[in-house]
């Protein structure tokens, strides 16, 4: 069974294998598709229509979904890989071991925002930004410089006590614990994440940095955490709503996958803690 | 229709831009005219269709230069040349379109600004402008 761990808590081997394994999906080609397939959707769910990946409640069971792909795609290349997390109200600042040579890198430099140290600079020849919406073919970040601060645990305590999962309209004006640690209303969680990280990360192609899956991951996480918390809440809507996702519809793009299937993660995965 | 929507693949998408922007149109045109007005006075423009005569609620168009960079932005049919949904708005980055979508509070992101609402077109063109350092912009969809 996977356990997915902190990522401050990983041994220089766990480090070592992971990178690898991302290394090795990006040379083979088939980290680039996730990428494309991210942008397509980020793209087309929109607040009047139809919406799946994103402002939307299957906004949690997508990326659950999304993020079983890729973790099944790294332990392709090296089985004992688990996508790791980053719990960023307690990781805050640029000197996380997270951000260090042997990890993910650094921030980018302040010329053009280019990461210079780690496995994925664009000097190392092995991570070439394909899938792109401007010319720059290189990893960049930006810690911190767009907005200051990452989120504060009594942040995402004040977004794990709300006791709905997700409410109509279901997109980016509802009220309820999805759209507020989606970050669309309120104190804002994911989203400000991708801002603090800057680079590819703020924009429609963000799995390009690999920072993206332990992100998710930890809001992930987070969402078994509020599953815990509310054993009598659970997703919603039920049936019978236009454009979005109900507990038993199947989602795009696998066309086999209901939310209902996705919502106990330890039939795929456990926690560290 | 929402069965046929969710079916349809995404990259089939298109063909029916058409009819989701109308219906995106119709729903913001009655649920946010607060929004709307809001909109108006950020871009310094008090009357509804100046521009277009078809698009009530949409901001009005744009043109200057930015940071050495001409941004440009209208109000547009939907004729077939958004990929995506929720058009009825276009930007353009020195000649090329700029992906841009209204969020249902009237606020707005890009492509290259995805996670960060802000509060008309003009204002994400701009932060594209800042994103980009002087980068050239792809034409959507991205390759």
């Amino acid at each position: 069974m996977t356990v997915r761990k902190n990522q401050a808590s990983l041994t220089a081997d766990e480090k070592r294998r992971f990178v690898a394994a991302l290394l090795e999906l990006k040379r083979n080609g088939r980290y680039d598709e996730f990428v494309r397939t991210h942008n397509a959707f980020i793209m087309s769910d929109t607040d009047n229509s139809e919406r799946t990946g994103h402002r939307s409640p299957s906004f949690l069971p997508w990326h659950r979904r999304f993020l079983l792909d890729f973790e099944q795609a790294l332990q392709s290349v090296d089985a004992s890989v688990a996508l790791p997390y980053w719990d960023w109200s307690t990781d805050r600042t640029v000197r996380a071991s997270l951000w260090a040579p042997d990890f993910l890198g650094g921030t980018g430099r302040s010329s053009d925002g280019r990461v210079t140290d780690g496995p994925f600079a664009g000097s190392s020849g092995n991570w070439p930004i394909n899938v792109r919406v401007d010319g720059r073919t290189f990893l960049r970040r930006s810690l911190g410089t767009a907005v200051r601060e990452l989120p504060t645990r009594a942040e995402v305590e004040s977004v794990l006590s709300i006791a709905t999962y997700d409410m109509a309209p279901w997109n980016s004006a509802s009220d309820g614990f999805r759209n507020h640690l989606e970050g669309w209303r309120g104190v804002n969680l994911h989203n400000r994440v991708h801002v603090w990280v800057g680079g590819q990360m703020a924009t429609g192609v963000s799995p390009n940095d690999p920072v993206f899956w332990m992100h998710h991951a930890y809001i992930d996480k987070l969402w078994a955490e509020w599953q815990r918390r509310h054993p009598g809440a659970g997703y919603v809507p039920a049936a019978g709503t236009p454009d979005v996702v109900d507990l038993n519809e199947t989602m795009k793009p696998w066309n086999t996958v209901r939310p209902v299937d996705l919502l106990d993660h330890t039939s795929f995965y456990t926690f560290d803690v | 229709m929402p069965e046929l929507s969710r079916r349809r693949a995404l990259t089939a998408a298109a063909a029916l831009t058409v009819a989701a922007g109308a219906q995106a149109l119709a729903v913001s045109a009655s649920a946010a005219p607060a929004t709307s007005a809001g909109h108006e006075e950020h871009t310094g423009h008090t009357g509804h269709n100046e521009h277009t005569g078809h698009r009530p609620g949409s901001p009005s168009a744009f043109d200057e230069v930015y940071k050495g960079r001409r941004i440009q932005g209208r109000p547009t049919t939907g004729g077939g040349h958004h990929h995506e949904h929720g058009g009825g708005y276009s930007v353009f980055v020195d000649g090329v379109e700029l992906h841009v979508m209204r969020n249902a509070d009237g606020s707005w992101i890009s492509v290259v600004s995805h996670y960060d609402p802000v509060p008309t077109p003009r204002a994400a063109a701009r932060a594209a402008v800042d994103e980009l350092q002087g980068a050239a912009l792809l034409p959507f969809p991205a390759n």
